[in-house]
């Protein structure tokens, strides 16, 4: 059963077609890699399936309810966090805050008993803080709460956002190039946050450069050419498909994806 | 039909103002991303500066070309005085320095000049022509004519010229424009001298029709926004448009509904088209890249 | 986290010393009633702070709903019989629905947008306040009611300072609060990255109209308390150049900080005072003052001031 299914997305910016008639659907539990060459419409899709962008045609379900045009906020409402490629981190409010900001759809919200800031609001701010605190220290940024968001270094950042995304408690995670900038060690530890993530039953759909980092963790892979499907399968089917070599990986990631 | 005639020309002469001021907002605009209040401050300085110049006997094209000069030179200083040094700044800080020149201005204005209203003699005397039934003032003709001859001046510029190109080019990527060696201080400078001559030839223009005292820069700095905001920012043709559809909104508004409440009809128009059409009648849609 | 807390107590702490001690270096009632003015306007900006700073939303307009406040307490007492204590919070409620009905369609804009749109409502409520001479006295204005509370007259600057001066810090103390709530970080979440607060599930559209709405009330609150305090109101309380001047109070001061939004009411309101003695020279120096401290203080007088005393702290 899938929660999140999406169903020949079509999107096309003044004539050029940045996706065409691209499917997917991730399972709970289930890690699907979305990889391809830059410009193949990774990212475009995102944004269509996270609402970000309305596609021209085609279908999103999330958790077998139609939510095709839904605004992002609503999504999330219903359990659809994501990153961004470049990030969207809140650099005027402190680490801590941000993964607050997360919790959002956590919290209850009442603008006069904000602006009376009434005990209650002041209990949740507390539960609020210590959930986001717990986060950050999955996350590995546990000394980092209190600093500047703006301060962060490019990896820090990264973790940040998979931090803020989780502090929803979502059913569905979209990360954009998580390990992006990221060192060896830093890769390292998002690849075991992910699995452990969707070990804990969330479907986790990921873009990534990292050839050896999709391989290892990936149970399935979308390969898009030009905003184009090119290939679906397992890691193994993926790597094993000549279209996909002679497309995408090349001789120099077809002998990275086969090390990893 | 001579009232239609009536409303019509004087729409299209002050529109034809009120195109020159968003001229200038756009080309300001486009090269640096700077919306410039004090726009309707060059307009005031043309028309007060003529008029003074006049009084002093200097012959009335000399005094123009003196006003116009002026203006140059005060739009010059505001780029180098106030706006390159606070390159970077958030546009609302940019905004509030522009706000800041044009009280400046009016300040030095009043304590120059005075706080009076003063009227330049019409270029081509004062018998009206007849139009249609339609009592028209020569000077209308000089205003449309004018601007129309502006404008095309602008035109040839920016698709002849190297200059025009590159101030095309900074517009549509300022980063690019420089790593392709265009110096963009170079074209910025261009730019607001540029934006002053057109708002004081305007003002010189204008004058013999609305009079002009030092603070008339502030309303029609507002409107001007407001007609480069319908004719959608930085697109100069669409900034002509807008101030001419402002000014015959106004006549005609004025004419055949309110006349109290004409000043209105610029910021309801805006209002209206912008909540109807967030990118102005002429402009273009953008995605947001995240 | 004690210390934010603590922070906002402090704050709050320092004002109230502040306000208290004031007098005692005041030699005459003049100063009273520049004070108050400062603590007037000092509010507005408080508010117009919670949307500018916190929210990130430039209105250019909201001297409109500072004159709305203004006129409700001249308009109230004197053509509808309401008591000047009533009509603060009709003008109130009456600022707030407009800024809803308004805020509505024209927060969806952005950038210079949403400054034309801000700004462009406001000249429409001025000139509905010149041209509806009938009711407001048109561009002369019109005399304001006193106030009275229980049968006691609110005149004399002295009264009106500390009346001010507890609104002030009532004001302050509202808006230290929601910079640490849900509501107060979706404010500043949005400022920082729309698209991220939305995929974070704030309802961008809803958030931003909360705080455009709260901006309002203030400004209608601080304009109502003026027009009591001078006995008289004219149209230049909602026109263009006082929202400019609200605008650059708030970036004066600081984006974002509470102390800012008072620092910088208080030179905008102090200067013109000072520069009496230059007389026909104001608006020259007024112009200057603006343009040299937005080059110079570009984060606002509040943020560089505590960057500056945090490097001479640090060794």
């Amino acid at each position: 059963m899938s929660v999140l299914k999406a169903t020949d997305i079509m999107l096309a910016f003044g004539g050029v077609k940045a996706i065409d008639a691209v499917s997917f659907s991730v399972a709970a539990g289930e890690i699907l890699s979305i990889i391809g060459p830059n410009g193949a419409g990774k990212t475009t899709l995102f944004n269509v399936v996270s609402g970000v962008y309305r596609s021209d045609e085609g279908r999103v379900e999330l958790a077998g309810e139609d939510v095709t045009g839904l605004p992002p906020d609503r999504l999330a409402a219903r359990g659809l966090s994501r990153t961004f490629q470049n990030l969207q981190i809140f650099q005027r409010m402190t680490v801590l805050e941000n993964v607050m900001v997360g919790r959002h759809l956590r919290e209850r919200c009442n603008l006069f008993a904000d602006l009376l800031r009434l005990p209650s609001v002041t209990r949740q701010n507390r539960a609020t803080r210590d959930a986001a605190r717990a986060q950050l220290e999955a996350v590995g940024l546990g000394t980092s709460a209190d600093k500047l968001a703006g301060s962060l270094d490019y990896g820090a950042c990264k973790r940040l956002e998979i931090a803020r995304a989780l502090a929803a408690e979502p059913k569905v995670l979209l990360l954009d190039e998580p390990a992006a900038g990221c060192n060896a060690v830093e890769t390292r530890d998002i690849d075991e946050l992910i699995c452990r993530v969707a070990a804990q039953g969330l479907a986790v759909v990921l873009v990534e450069h990292d050839m050896r980092l999709v391989m290892k963790i990936s149970h399935r892979i979308l390969v898009l050419d030009r905003g184009r499907p090119l290939a679906d399968g397992t890691p193994r089917e993926v790597r094993d498909n000549p279209a996909v070599l002679a497309a995408y990986l090349g001789s120099h990631g077809a002998r990275e994806a086969g090390r990893a | 039909m001579s009232e239609f005639v009536q409303f019509l020309m004087s729409g299209l002469t002050v529109g034809a103002v009120y195109a020159l001021v968003a001229l200038g907002f756009t080309l300001v605009y486009t090269a640096s991303d700077v919306v410039n209040f004090a726009q309707g401050e060059f307009v005031m300085l043309g028309g007060m500066v003529t008029v003074f110049m006049a009084a002093l006997g200097v012959p009335l094209p000399v005094a123009a070309l003196i006003a116009v000069a002026a203006a140059v030179c005060v739009g010059l200083l505001l780029y180098w005085l106030a706006i390159a040094p606070s390159r970077g700044a958030s546009p609302v800080t940019l905004i509030i320095i522009t706000i800041g020149a044009s009280i400046l201005l009016r300040g030095a204005a009043q304590v120059l000049f005075d706080k009076q209203f003063h009227k330049l003699p019409s270029f081509s005397g004062d018998v009206p022509v007849n139009l249609l039934g339609a009592a028209v003032q020569p000077q209308s003709f000089w205003v449309i004519g004018g601007t129309a001859l502006i404008v095309l001046l602008l035109y040839l510029f920016m698709e002849r010229t190297v200059l025009g190109k590159a101030l095309r080019a900074t517009a549509a990527n300022r980063l690019a424009a420089r790593l392709v060696g265009i110096n963009t201080t170079t074209v910025m400078t261009l730019a607001f001298g540029g934006s002053a001559a057109i708002g004081a030839i305007g003002g010189i223009l204008v004058t013999p029709i609305t009079l002009t005292s030092y603070d008339v820069g502030t309303l029609l700095a507002l409107k001007g926004f407001a007609a480069a905001m319908l004719g959608g920012m930085g697109n100069p043709l669409g900034a002509v448009m807008g101030g001419i559809l402002l000014g015959l909104l106004e006549s005609f508004g004025a004419g055949y509904l309110s006349s109290t409440y004409k000043d209105g009809i610029a910021f309801v128009v805006i209002l209206v088209v912008l909540v109807a059409m967030p990118q102005g009648l002429f402009g273009r849609r953008s995605v947001e890249r995240v | 986290m004690a210390w934010l807390s603590d922070r906002r107590a402090a704050t709050l702490l320092v004002f109230a010393v502040i306000i208290a001690a004031l007098p005692l270096v005041f030699p005459s009632g003049y100063y009273y009633r520049v004070a108050a003015l400062v603590f007037v306007s000092g509010f507005a900006a408080i508010g117009l702070n919670v949307l500018m700073g916190q929210a990130g939303q430039v209105s250019l307009g909201h001297a409109g709903f500072f004159g709305i406040g203004g006129y409700a307490v001249a308009i109230g007492p004197a053509h509808l019989g309401i008591a000047p204590w009533a009509a603060t919070p009709i003008g109130a409620v009456l600022s707030a629905a407009l800024a809803y009905v308004v805020g509505r369609p024209i927060l969806r804009l952005k950038g210079h947008y949403l400054a034309i749109a801000t700004l462009g409502f406001g000249m429409l409520v001025a000139l509905v306040i010149t041209t509806e001479s009938r009711w407001t006295g048109g561009p002369d204005g019109m005399p304001v009611a006193k106030l009275v509370l229980f049968g006691w007259r609110a005149t004399g600057a002295s009264t009106w300072y500390w009346i001010s001066g507890a609104v002030l810090l009532i004001g302050a103390w509202i808006a230290l609060n929601l910079a640490e709530t849900p509501t107060g970080r979706a404010f500043r979440a949005l400022h920082d990255s729309e698209v991220a607060a939305r995929v974070a599930g704030i309802d961008v559209a809803r958030v931003k109209l909360q705080a455009f709405v709260v901006a309002a009330v203030y400004a209608s609150l601080a304009g109502s308390l003026l027009a009591m305090m001078n006995g008289f109101i004219n149209p230049d309380q909602a026109g263009f150049l006082h929202s400019v001047e609200l605008v650059t109070m708030v970036v004066l001061g600081g984006l974002g900080s509470v102390a800012g939004a008072i620092v910088g009411a208080a030179v905008l309101v102090t200067l013109p005072q000072l520069l009496t003695v230059f007389q026909e020279y104001e608006n020259v120096m007024l112009g200057l003052i603006i343009i040299v401290s937005m080059i110079f203080m570009r984060d606002g007088v509040v943020p560089t001031a505590a960057r500056l005393l945090a490097r001479r702290g640090q060794p």
